[in-house]
């Protein structure tokens, strides 16, 4: 860390004694208003920080944050063999500029930054970063009050990728707007499937009507198409360079095959390492930054926490927990800024899938959620605080779905 | 109330692309409050290749982003001849956001882009300098078109659009807008109200939000000759209302209190 100006030096400890403040004062967990205040003393900062890591940015609209701690224990792993290799990761689901910094700072000398990035901020932080390797999974409506359009995301994307004919991207193929978007660039194409295509009617290219079939696109106006690609998920498992790598995660729920087959992919094509090494390192994580953590209701039943931020997110979520036949399950939603001030995607998810599961409508918004079970004629309970929620739904396996700001008060709470 | 020899058919309009803010409630709530009042009712999905059928009772057209709205417009104008046959032969239209632009003249988009509407109504909308985000409160017009029941209560919803839109002098609003921006044109109204059509910017979507107005449109096509619908307590969704109409006017007095105290310094 030789190489750090003293403006940076002074710039990274106001910012860890601001986060630091943060935490002693309850406010929050610290890195972005660390970040924040390392931003604002050193403007150069992110690319002075990156000088002596080799960074990869993983990106996506959904499964950013969980892809991101996959790529950096697979990472980890295989480092432990070959010393020297140190793997940094902002493993908090803190995305922005502001939470990228103070990850960096926290490196103790070259390696490996596997950094999550929001998927607007993307584009802003790959030169900067110097960044040698994107993961890019899905792009899907997301709080559309404050980030907009999901065909500007992509074409922003895409913009970076024509910039950078040589980067490598590591993208997935069944995904519209992500192939138009990583298309110019050096592009390792993993088939994961696409359930989620309410927001890929239309192609990225020309705008005409996409044409779906049962696990590929096509454009029938331009050709633009879904790649070919040598690797792909199925039931049994992750299809890498021909051999078949099963997933045993413990991490629940269809979507973290998804998230592990496109880490697995990254580590073994980008960083040679074994795709069952990786495989059997990611096997084992059992929580990412909350997602998934289990909070005791004080009768004996834990509760498990999903966190879904958008449409996409929860219908994957209610398909989860709808498969368990006798699953309990609280849908705690809040409409703050972090969560989207508009929940009218409450009505573009199937919570028909939850008849005759016990449920609870929860959160500030429960209301607007209570009005769509009724609509989707699923009995409930109506009940501000989703742990209180839980123990009332009669059932030994309660889940509580959480839109983010409802999410990261349970995560703060339980933690 | 005459008796419908068939199911009452609710039509939802290019749900792939006229779908963007949950538009797809307004079809579910129409369907479930006929059947839970024991009238047969089915939703109808117009997908985007093929033609609207000029034989639904409720035309449904939502929101929807950019291209898709293109895509959308080029369907509506190939179909135009149905929609307004529908439309005088007694079916109702709900035209929400893009779908609302799209009813119109014309409307030109902010990239320069300039469709042709159907022009079932006497509207135009031009780009305007920002996008109006927010929750919004439309107090509707007191007009004839309601029918028996008379103009819903207050309606509450979320609006999310670029589009300023300016109505012909014969057009009334579907109300006036006491919190938000609703056409943003200067009139100071939301959407547009007909004989058995409903425009507005409103999301929420705006029929689970407001029962009263998916009320009225069921009414105008299954009571068409002036009779009322069975009651159907609501006490959820007027609990929602009551909250939102609360969050809204909280929301209103603040920004009057920081334009008073910036006017005077």
């Amino acid at each position: 860390m030789s190489r750090r100006t003293v403006r940076t030096r002074l710039a990274v400890g106001a910012g860890r004694a601001a986060g630091l403040a943060s935490r002693l004062t309850g406010r929050g967990q610290g890195a972005t208003i660390s970040g924040r205040v390392m931003n604002l003393i050193s403007p150069d900062l992110l690319a002075e920080l990156a000088a002596d890591q080799q960074v990869v940015l993983v990106s996506a609209t959904n499964g950013k944050t969980t892809t991101t701690r996959l790529l950096a224990a697979a990472l980890e792993a295989a480092g432990s063999e070959e010393a020297g290799r140190l793997v940094v990761s902002n493993s908090t689901g803190a995305n922005l500029t502001s939470g990228i910094a103070p990850t960096l700072a926290s490196a103790s000398g070259p390696g490996t930054a596997v950094l999550e990035v929001d998927e607007r901020v993307l584009p802003r932080v790959v030169d900067p970063l110097g960044a040698e390797l994107l993961v890019l999974g899905n792009l899907s409506r997301d709080q559309l009050d404050r980030y907009g359009e999901v065909h500007a995301v992509g074409d922003k994307w895409r913009a970076v990728a024509e910039a950078h004919p040589d980067l490598a991207i590591v993208a997935n193929a069944s995904d519209p707007h992500v192939v138009w978007a990583a298309g110019p660039a050096r592009v390792t194409w993993v088939a994961l499937g696409l359930r989620w295509r309410q927001d890929a009617a239309t192609c990225p290219s020309c705008g005409a009507l996409l044409d779906w079939s049962a696990d590929r696109f096509d454009c029938r106006a331009c050709g633009f198409a879904q790649p070919d690609a040598v690797h792909r998920l199925t039931d049994d498992g992750l299809i890498v360079d021909g051999r078949t790598v099963a997933l045993d995660l413990a991490l629940p729920g269809e979507w973290n095959r998804y998230n592990a087959a496109l880490a697995i992919v990254a580590a073994s094509t980008h960083f040679g390492i074994p795709p069952e090494v990786a495989a059997a390192a990611m096997a084992a994580v059992r929580s990412v930054a909350g997602r998934f953590m289990r909070i005791p209701l004080g009768d004996g039943r834990d509760a498990t926490v999903i966190l879904a931020k958008n449409p996409a997110g929860w219908t994957e979520a209610l398909r989860h927990v709808a498969d368990h036949a006798d699953a309990g399950v609280v849908i705690a939603v809040n409409a703050h800024i972090a969560d989207g001030k508009d929940p009218s995607w409450l009505w573009d998810v199937p919570y028909e899938w939850l008849a005759g599961h016990p449920s609870a409508a929860a959160g500030e918004r429960r209301l607007d959620v209570a009005v769509r079970l009724r609509y989707a004629e699923v009995e409930h309970v109506v009940e501000p605080d989703p742990i209180v929620a839980a123990r009332a739904l009669a059932s030994d396996d309660v889940n509580i779905i959480a839109s983010y700001t409802q999410f990261s008060a349970l995560y703060r709470k339980h933690r | 109330m005459s008796a419908r020899a068939s199911a009452v058919r609710i039509g939802l309009v290019y749900p792939e692309l006229l779908g963007t803010y949950g538009d797809r409630g307004n079809a579910i709530v129409l369907v479930e409050r006929c059947r839970w009042r024991g009238i047969p009712a089915e939703l109808v999905e117009v997908r985007a290749d093929e033609p609207i059928p000029d034989s639904l009772d409720v035309y449904l057209f939502g929101g929807g982003e950019d291209d898709p709205q293109l895509m959308a417009a080029d369907g509506m104008l190939a179909s135009r001849e149905a929609i307004v046959r529908a439309h005088a032969g007694g079916a109702a239209v709900l035209a929400v956001c893009a779908g609302f632009q799209l009813v119109g003249h014309r409307y030109e988009a902010a990239d320069g882009a300039v469709l042709e509407g159907i022009g079932l109504i006497d509207m135009i909308t031009r780009p305007g300098p920002d996008r109006l985000i927010g929750e919004v409160v439309v107090e509707p017009s007191a007009s004839a078109y309601w029918g028996a029941s008379g103009p819903p209560p207050r309606l509450t919803g979320f609006e999310n659009h670029g589009g300023r839109t300016t109505l012909g002098s014969d057009v009334e609003p579907l109300g006036r807008v006491i919190a938000g921006g609703g056409n943003g044109d200067g009139a100071g109204g939301d959407g547009a109200l007909a004989e058995r059509f409903v425009g507005t910017y409103l999301h929420g979507p705006v029929l689970p939000r407001n029962p009263e107005l998916a009320d009225r449109l069921l009414e105008w096509v299954v009571a068409p000759t002036g009779g009322r619908l069975p009651e159907l307590p609501s006490p959820l969704e007027e609990s929602l209302r009551a909250e939102r109409l609360r969050v809204a006017s909280a929301g209103r007095l603040r920004s009057w209190y920081q334009a008073r105290r910036l006017a005077r310094g």
